[in-house]
């Protein structure tokens, strides 16, 4: 185990670790997950897209429509800087990236190790915090709001669709989600790889 | 004969003199192809394939409806008042009313145009004339709204309006009344001598804003100028104007403006004009005129401006020639070549076709000019002449081209359409018109690429076709496939007001470019509230201004006061940036001023002067939320 920890990545491997914090870059640029919604009322439906460091609408205007219907039942206003994740998530974003390029200096299987457990941890604490926040979204509503349903909570789904009153809600990840995935992918491939080098190594 | 077989005589002739009108009925829906229910058929959710603009006549707006399904969609209002959206109510649009005479907030409108690049429909304007108080209108196809209005001086009558030439470079608009130039009080026969006259305007329009302005006006004989079009292709430098009463008969038209065998179409050199202007063959004339604008989230604005430059005719040879055309013609009508000019000899026995070609080769050769008034010389009717559609129909009026070769002429008398063919002047079909049709309109068929496929008539009269509405029955568009070697009637519709002329565009040109919105980062109206938390009241003395927002479901501020006689301005801002969501605003009992209707994003202004003391409640006038009804508060008017 402790040879495989300190064992120099192959010069292949270490170029797909390099690809993978080049790539990671590009998810300063692009939406990590969306959420879009249609109602008999938007046939062309709506769309919120979450960044590394904010929210936005798929047009201009979708998520200024989306409060404006999430008021009638009393949800709280979705702003970007009402969300404190999103101010750290940029540095955590930027952590993995430096990771991938110290690989470079310091080319170790244990360093794409690290990596797997980074994102793996990333990814769990993102996924149960969007989960939170979703939560506290659909169940903190203003008890003042015009329409209430008794035993009515619109939580959107984590993962998939869901239909709540007359709105379907469906999220799924967005293209930064899919290369943040991606780079966990190529990291266990790597790892793999080198554990298949060693072995034969050994013989 | 006994009496038994008598009876049976007297209710066999009852029961086939009762026959008789059904078979009438029979015999006039024949012509309509058993599957026509199916090719109008748009289902619900589908699109319809062309946009139709129809002139409202004497409504004084423009209508707007879907081809072939001949559902209306929108009427706008142009130069008439419009309840509904506060048009020439609010003070955003009031101004666009304004003319010369006052605050003119109807007129009688004939004539669409549609904005044109290489002689090609460009889905940017449409154009629209007013008879009745000389003016032309810019629509917007973005937004549907009447952008600008513009009042052409020196004129009576702007029925020849607004015709544009092939870029859009400049609308025509010609005197239908031929009047004292400048006005003035003279004996009425003074006419028949000369004392009346008329001209013909060059409005230019802007090709990056479309905003509009007089070029120039050339003061022709004391004529009635009755329609126009301008050339294509070849003949892109002309624009030709028929013309009736050269008679210049002033009691008794009817007689005495139908005497002689021909009138005239006028055939209008404008670069030329545009040549002599700068060469400074015009002179400075007389004539105030007022120009309305209204920009996008503004106020309008409306100028007063005054004079023009003026040609004369004998100033500028080359510039003007008269083609004589029989009889009492009303349209004059281009062919999508460029070649053929049709004139519609609204009593003539025959479709007089002129060959611009023709006109080129003698124009300036003496031996084929007959005479010349005030200076514009007359030419020989054989010498410009192409053909004549021998016997077509009663009353042929206007002419629209298919772009295959052929033309169809609307008959007012015999209520048809003639089909024919160009070159050989054929007629190859007769389509009846229920009833006494005017104007017909073919896809793009003014254009030099007619898109085809369809045509409607527009028909004055329709007795026997709709349920009885009392008196006054509804005017009528009437549909036809021309698509295939025979037109077919698929539909007609009823209108609004008296549709004159349509212009048809294909649906694909305009519908992915319409405004869905106002950006509300954008909105310049000096009233503007972009937030809730700029809603504000400001007290000037007794002017109130309330800086109002509408949002779903709430105004604010909702509680107002004020004292007896004050004036309340409500600058009401629609918060809403969502597509079709526009909030109203009234005022329960508010005189002069009727209901605002405010698109998203956009600040519309509603004046109003506190009356008794009581309470008076506002509202949201247009179903927006589920809390519509609660949409609404109360001003409070204090002694
Ligand atoms: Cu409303």
């Amino acid at each position: 185990m402790k040879t495989l920890l300190f064992q120099t990545l192959s010069k292949r491997n270490r170029l797909l670790i390099l690809g993978v914090g080049l790539i990671l870059v590009s998810v300063f640029l692009i939406p990590i997950w969306s959420i879009s919604i249609s109602a008999p009322q938007y046939p062309e439906g709506l769309g919120m897209q979450i960044w590394i460091n904010k929210i936005t609408g798929a047009t201009p205007y979708d998520l200024k429509n989306i409060n404006l219907l999430n008021h009638y039942i009393g949800m709280q206003e979705i702003i970007s800087e009402s969300i404190p994740e999103l101010l750290f998530m940029p540095y955590v974003l930027g952590y993995l990236i430096f990771g991938a390029f110290i690989t470079e200096l310091y080319p170790k299987v244990g360093m794409a190790i690290l990596g797997i457990i980074n994102l793996i941890i990333v990814g769990l604490v993102g996924l149960s915090d969007f989960w939170r926040w979703e939560y506290n979204y659909g169940h903190n509503l203003n008890p003042d709001a015009p329409i209430i349903i008794e035993g009515m909570a619109y939580q959107p789904p984590l993962l998939g669709c869901k239909v709540m009153l007359n709105i379907t809600a469906c999220s799924y990840p967005s293209y930064g989600g899919v290369i943040l995935g991606l780079s966990l992918v190529t990291l266990v491939y790597i790892l793999w790889d080198e554990n298949r080098r060693k072995k034969s190594n050994v013989h | 004969m006994n009496k038994k077989s008598n009876l049976i005589l007297i209710i066999l002739g009852v029961t086939l003199f009762s026959l008789i009108p059904n078979c009438k009925k029979g015999a006039s829906t024949a012509t309509l192809a058993s599957d026509a229910a199916s090719r109008v058929y748009v289902a619900p959710g589908e699109k319809d394939e062309v946009y139709a603009f129809l002139s409202g006549g004497f409504s004084g707006q423009m209508s707007v409806y879907g081809i072939p399904s001949a559902r209306l969609f929108k009427i706008i209002p142009v130069f008439s008042v419009f309840p509904e959206n506060g048009y020439g109510f609010d003070e955003e649009t009031k101004d666009m009313l304004k003319t010369t005479h006052g605050y003119v907030p109807w007129d009688d409108s004939h004539h669409v145009e549609a904005s044109m690049t290489d002689g090609k429909q460009d889905g940017r304007w449409m154009f629209l004339n007013a008879n009745n108080t000389p003016r032309l209108a810019r629509i917007d196809l973005k937004s549907f709204e009447t952008k600008e209005i513009l009042e052409i001086p020196n004129t009576a009558g702007n029925h020849a309006s607004p015709f544009a030439t092939e870029n859009t470079e400049y609308l025509m608009a010609a005197t239908r009344f031929s009047v004292p130039v400048p006005q003035a009080s003279v004996a009425i026969d003074s006419f028949s001598k000369g004392g009346f006259k008329g001209t013909v305007t060059m409005v230019k329009v802007d090709k990056n804003t479309g905003r509009l302005s007089i070029e120039l006006q050339v003061l022709v004989p004391g004529f009635n100028y009755d329609l126009s079009h301008c050339g294509k292709k070849k003949s892109h430098d002309w624009c030709f104007f028929s013309s009736y009463n050269s008679e210049q008969a002033h009691k008794m038209l009817e007689v005495g403006a139908s005497k002689k065998d021909k009138d005239f179409i006028l055939a209008f050199n404008w670069v030329r004009a545009k040549e002599c202007k700068d060469q400074g063959k015009a002179y400075n004339f007389g004539g105030d005129y007022v120009n309305n604008f209204h920009d996008e989230n503004k106020p309008a604005v409306s100028t007063r401006l005054s004079g023009v430059k003026m040609l004369n005719p004998k100033d500028c040879p080359g510039m003007m020639y008269y083609m004589p055309t029989p009889k009492s013609p009303h349209g004059t009508d281009v062919d999508s070549t460029g070649e053929y000019i049709v004139g519609g000899g609204k009593l003539a026995s025959v479709i007089p076709v002129h060959s611009f070609s023709k006109m080129i080769e003698v124009k300036d050769k003496k031996e084929h000019h007959s005479t010349e008034i005030e200076g514009i010389p007359v030419l020989k009717y054989e010498s410009t002449l192409a053909g004549e559609v021998q016997k077509p129909c009663l009353g042929p009026l206007h002419t629209e081209f298919d772009g295959q070769g052929y033309a169809y002429t609307s008959c007012f008398v015999s209520s048809e359409v003639v089909k024919w063919k160009l070159g050989t002047w054929e007629v190859v079909q007769h389509l009846p018109a229920y009833y006494s049709v005017g104007h017909l309109s073919i896809v793009g068929g003014s254009s030099t690429e007619p898109y085809g496929k369809y045509l409607i008539a527009m028909n004055k009269i329709t007795k026997d076709r709709y349920l009885p509405v009392g008196m006054e029955l509804p005017q009528s568009a009437q549909l036809y496939d021309i698509s295939s070697g025979k037109a077919e009637l698929l539909s007609d519709f009823p209108t609004v007001g008296e549709p004159h002329y349509s212009q048809m565009i294909p649906a694909k040109l305009l519908m992915d470019k319409t405004a869905k919105l106002y950006p509300l980062e954008e909105n310049k109206h000096p009233y503007a509230t972009k937030s809730e938390n700029e809603a504000k009241i400001v007290r000037l003395g007794s002017t109130i201004h309330i800086y109002m927002t509408a949002i779903r479901s709430h105004f604010k501020p909702d509680i107002i006061e004020a004292k007896t006689g004050e004036t309340l301005y409500f600058h009401v801002t629609n918060l809403e940036q969502d597509y079709d969501i526009p909030h109203g605003f009234a005022i329960g009992g508010a005189p002069n001023m009727t209901n605002l209707l405010i698109m998203p994003g956009e600040t519309r202004t509603f004046k109003w002067v506190a009356p008794k003391p009581g309470i008076y409640p506002f509202y949201c006038t247009d179903f927006c939320s589920a809390l519509h009804q609660e949409m609404q508060q109360y001003i409070r008017v204090s002694p």
